[in-house]
């Protein structure tokens, strides 16, 4: 169903590179959008009491906005049968020091390889590492793909 | 350790179907950034052979966090919900989700273990048509720091 053919990749492959710029907005709108209200996302004061440095972004939010622009390479959602992660580092969003709190505070570094292809059933492993600065924030995050 | 072993293998599902609208699979699209136009628009949908407008790949978090909150929300669970770190998550994917679905959700409890001084409990929360066909898996692990820290 996949628009993308498997046969003119190779394992080794990027396939997409890009940058996903956060900010205490996008963090808001993925509560309301998710339903996950846990104050560690939105309140300063709430997530230095539990031990954070500061608000963090929801591990989920992370994971969404990545495989977006991997979908959107795929061409079709229904391609990816399974997709998993590890929340290795939290991604600290603070307020921006002025302006719209829609000011990105944070970016998220992505790059989706091709871990593995088998022609003959059609499907892919794509792996994708996600980098927060210098650390891994997510690890071990590979996207199963079929035709 | 106060988190409950005991509720290994136990079993909790959503009181009623979660309805998929179109609305919530917009704001959910806006909100993670998928920009497709099958997330929105029913025609550009169809042209892919759904039957209407498509819900991104982590949108069935929505229906398994509310169906692990009933677990994690268990007096009997022993679970700190302040303590709770998210671990790792996995979607094991049957069919992509589109508006109109009605979905059941049944969480179960696969493993409660001592990690240390913490908790290390995984959740499988398997959703389903009202057929009962599977739609999607999603697999949960997630801390509960302990005390003492």
């Amino acid at each position: 169903m996949s628009l993308t053919d498997f046969s003119q990749l190779n394992i080794g492959d990027t396939v997409v590179e890009t940058e996903i710029e956060l900010s205490r907005a996008s963090l808001v709108d993925y509560a309301g959008a998710s339903g996950d209200h846990n104050p560690i996302h939105w309140s300063e004061r709430f997530a230095t009491e539990v031990g954070l440095d500061g608000v963090i972004a929801h591990g989920m939010l992370s994971m969404a906005v990545v495989v977006a622009p991997i979908v959107e390479w795929l061409g079709d959602p229904g391609a990816i049968v399974d997709y998993r992660t590890r929340f290795s580092a939290p991604v600290l969003v603070p307020d921006a020091e002025s302006g719209t709190p829609a000011t990105p505070t944070a970016v998220l570094s992505l790059t989706a390889t091709i871990g593995a292809i088998d022609g003959a059933v059609g499907t892919a492993r794509i792996d994708v590492t996600v980098k927060s600065g210098e650390k891994d924030v997510l690890s071990r995050t590979q996207i199963r793909v079929t035709r | 350790m106060p988190v409950n072993s005991e509720k290994q293998g136990a079993s909790y599902s959503l009181p009623r179907p979660y309805e998929v609208s179109r609305e919530a699979i917009a704001e959910f699209a806006l909100a993670t950034g998928a920009k497709s136009d099958y997330h929105f628009d029913t025609e550009a949908a169809t042209a892919l052979g759904y039957k209407d407008v498509v819900a991104p790949t982590t949108f069935p978090v929505i229906i398994a966090q509310k169906s692990e909150a009933a677990y994690i929300s268990d007096p009997e669970s022993g679970i700190d919900f302040s303590k709770v770190v998210h671990g790792s998550e996995q979607f094991t994917i049957t069919r992509p989700i589109v508006a109109g679905d009605s979905l059941d959700a049944t969480t179960h409890v696969d493993g409660v273990r001592a990690a240390g001084n913490n908790a290390m409990i995984t959740t499988r929360t398997e959703i389903t048509d009202p057929a009962e066909q599977p739609v999607v898996t999603v697999t949960s692990t997630i801390v509960v720091r302990g005390d003492g820290e």
